[in-house]
């Protein structure tokens, strides 16, 4: 295979696995935060369940997670599956699956906050809500910002596990190259890719904890 | 006219009743201080008239307005809505000051007269600014909690309670967790509302200041108003506890 072919294949691989990567931080960080509510609720039922829901989706594979929100459409509903569903798949286990482990980053912020906060906010006659978005959870982001970047990295790389969906991402299509070509070069530069990846994640994730450390 | 008026305030944290039948109005303009041993019920008293708490008996109402009172042996509070409202009259100032340390010393302060009562932010700004200088604080309104002494912090914290415009200002120890060198500051901002006669109830182990400032002083104890008069009568006072008391602080 050409080398223009080569970098054009894997750029479309890459373009799949950056856009994984976006999708699912889009959907799982609000509902994380969703769900870590739903884990300090008052109401017990409702905080069985989600304890429940983080327990299974962080006690078992993230890839046979997916090839169960893939089979589930049919098994359970009958529906027909489409090819065009596998991506929307991969999103959907993807941001079920770290909205749990976000979940429980927030409720570690949140629960960490010092009640202080809480009632000096309520004396000064903040609402519920205004205390939590104005007062609570600026801090709490700080906070957690550590927790977040490690998830985000292992998200990076996690985004491989698309292949059991057939979803071709940049290791799919590099392990695919590989085979036809029998080199190991298009996986050596899958790689690079990821590290590439990585380090702009870590910095931006650095540049956030600076823009934030103008307090403590 | 009467600003705070609690009356038969009973509470009690599992079994342990910590409040047992406090009454105690306080009048406009009037300085009221509360002392008494650890343990006394002190802080849980403030914690109850600032809604912190909620009590299990008794009423409480603010300028004639009731907030909670008892009916059928149970004790139950008015509509969120007037709660709010109610809310309005009294500040409270904390012992260990829970300014919001993501918020500069001008936030801090303008913040809930603009996101709370929604004063125009020129408006809020003027007041703030007018506090910063009142309470000697004019260049340091750009710094945050964390840049600040214990003294400047319960200042700020002091600003942040009286920027919304309060009618009742509670402190609850406000110079026990400074540094002895910084608590001359705090008392003489507290001295100095006490004067443009502001509306206080101070808890406090300040046995001088609460002589030379009070209208009236509180002996708590075990959960009881145990004495209370004017400073000449309560450091004069014959009742043996309170002369042990007040023996203790004397040096
Ligand atoms: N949230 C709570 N739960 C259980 N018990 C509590 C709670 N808050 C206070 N207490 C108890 O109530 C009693 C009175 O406490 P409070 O803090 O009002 O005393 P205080 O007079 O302010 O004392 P100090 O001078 O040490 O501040 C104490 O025995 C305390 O342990
Ligand atoms: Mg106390």
């Amino acid at each position: 295979m050409e080398f223009g072919q080569m970098v054009a294949q894997l750029g479309e691989g890459m373009i799949v696995t950056v856009e994984i990567f976006f999708l699912t931080l889009l959907f799982s960080l609000p509902l994380g935060l969703v769900i870590s509510f739903g884990r300090m609720s008052r109401h017990v039922p409702l905080r069985m369940l989600t304890k429940i829901y983080i327990s299974v989706m962080r006690g078992t594979p993230l890839m046979l997670q997916l090839i169960v929100v893939y089979f589930s459409p049919y098994y359970v509903f009958g529906m027909k599956i489409s090819a065009s569903y596998r991506f929307t798949a991969v999103i959907l286990a993807f941001a079920l699956n770290y909205a749990a482990y976000f979940a429980e980053i927030y409720r570690g912020g949140i629960e960490s906050m010092p009640v202080g906060q809480y009632e000096a906010a309520q004396v000064l006659g903040y609402g519920r809500i205004q205390t939590f978005c104005r007062i609570i959870l600026p801090q709490v982001v700080k906070r957690i910002l550590p927790s977040i970047t490690n998830e985000t990295i292992t998200l990076v790389k996690d985004t491989s596990l698309a292949f059991v969906l057939a979803v071709v991402e940049m290791f799919t299509a590099a392990k695919q190259i590989a085979a036809k070509d029998t080199t190991i070069m298009p996986l050596m530069a899958a790689g690079v890719f990821y590290y590439i990846f990585n380090l702009a994640v870590a910095a931006f994730m650095e540049y956030l904890e600076k823009k934030m450390s103008y307090y403590r | 006219m009467k600003y705070l008026e609690m009356e038969h305030v009973k509470k009690t944290f599992d079994h342990l009743e910590v409040l047992k039948d406090i009454s105690l109005s306080v009048e406009e303009g009037e300085v009221v201080s509360i002392i008494g041993p650890s343990g006394s019920g002190k802080s849980t008293l403030l914690r109850c008239a600032t809604m912190l708490e909620r009590i299990d008996g008794g009423s409480l109402s603010y300028l004639g307005e009731r907030a909670a009172w008892e009916e059928n042996g149970t004790c139950i509070y008015a509509p969120k809505s007037e709660l709010k409202r109610i809310r309005k009259n009294y500040g409270l100032v904390f012992q260990s000051f829970h300014l919001f340390p993501h918020f500069s010393v001008l936030k801090n302060i303008m913040d809930a007269p603009v996101s709370v009562d929604h004063v125009p932010k020129a408006e809020a700004l003027e007041r703030a600014e007018k506090l910063l200088v009142q309470l000697g604080l004019e260049d340091k309104k750009d710094a945050y909690p964390y840049q600040l002494s214990g003294g400047q912090q319960q200042r700020v914290s002091i600003a942040r309670a009286l920027a919304l415009q309060p009618r009742i200002l509670f402190f609850d120890e406000p110079t026990s967790a400074l540094d002895p060198e910084l608590t001359g500051e705090v008392l003489k901002v507290i001295r100095e509302l006490a004067d443009a006669h502001m509306t206080m109830i101070i808890v406090t182990h300040e046995m001088q200041f609460a002589r030379e400032l009070s209208d009236r002083i509180i002996f708590m104890e075990g959960g009881v108003i145990r004495q209370q008069g004017t400073p000449e009568q309560l450091f004069g006072n014959p009742d043996e506890r309170v002369r042990e008391f007040i023996g203790k602080f004397q040096m």
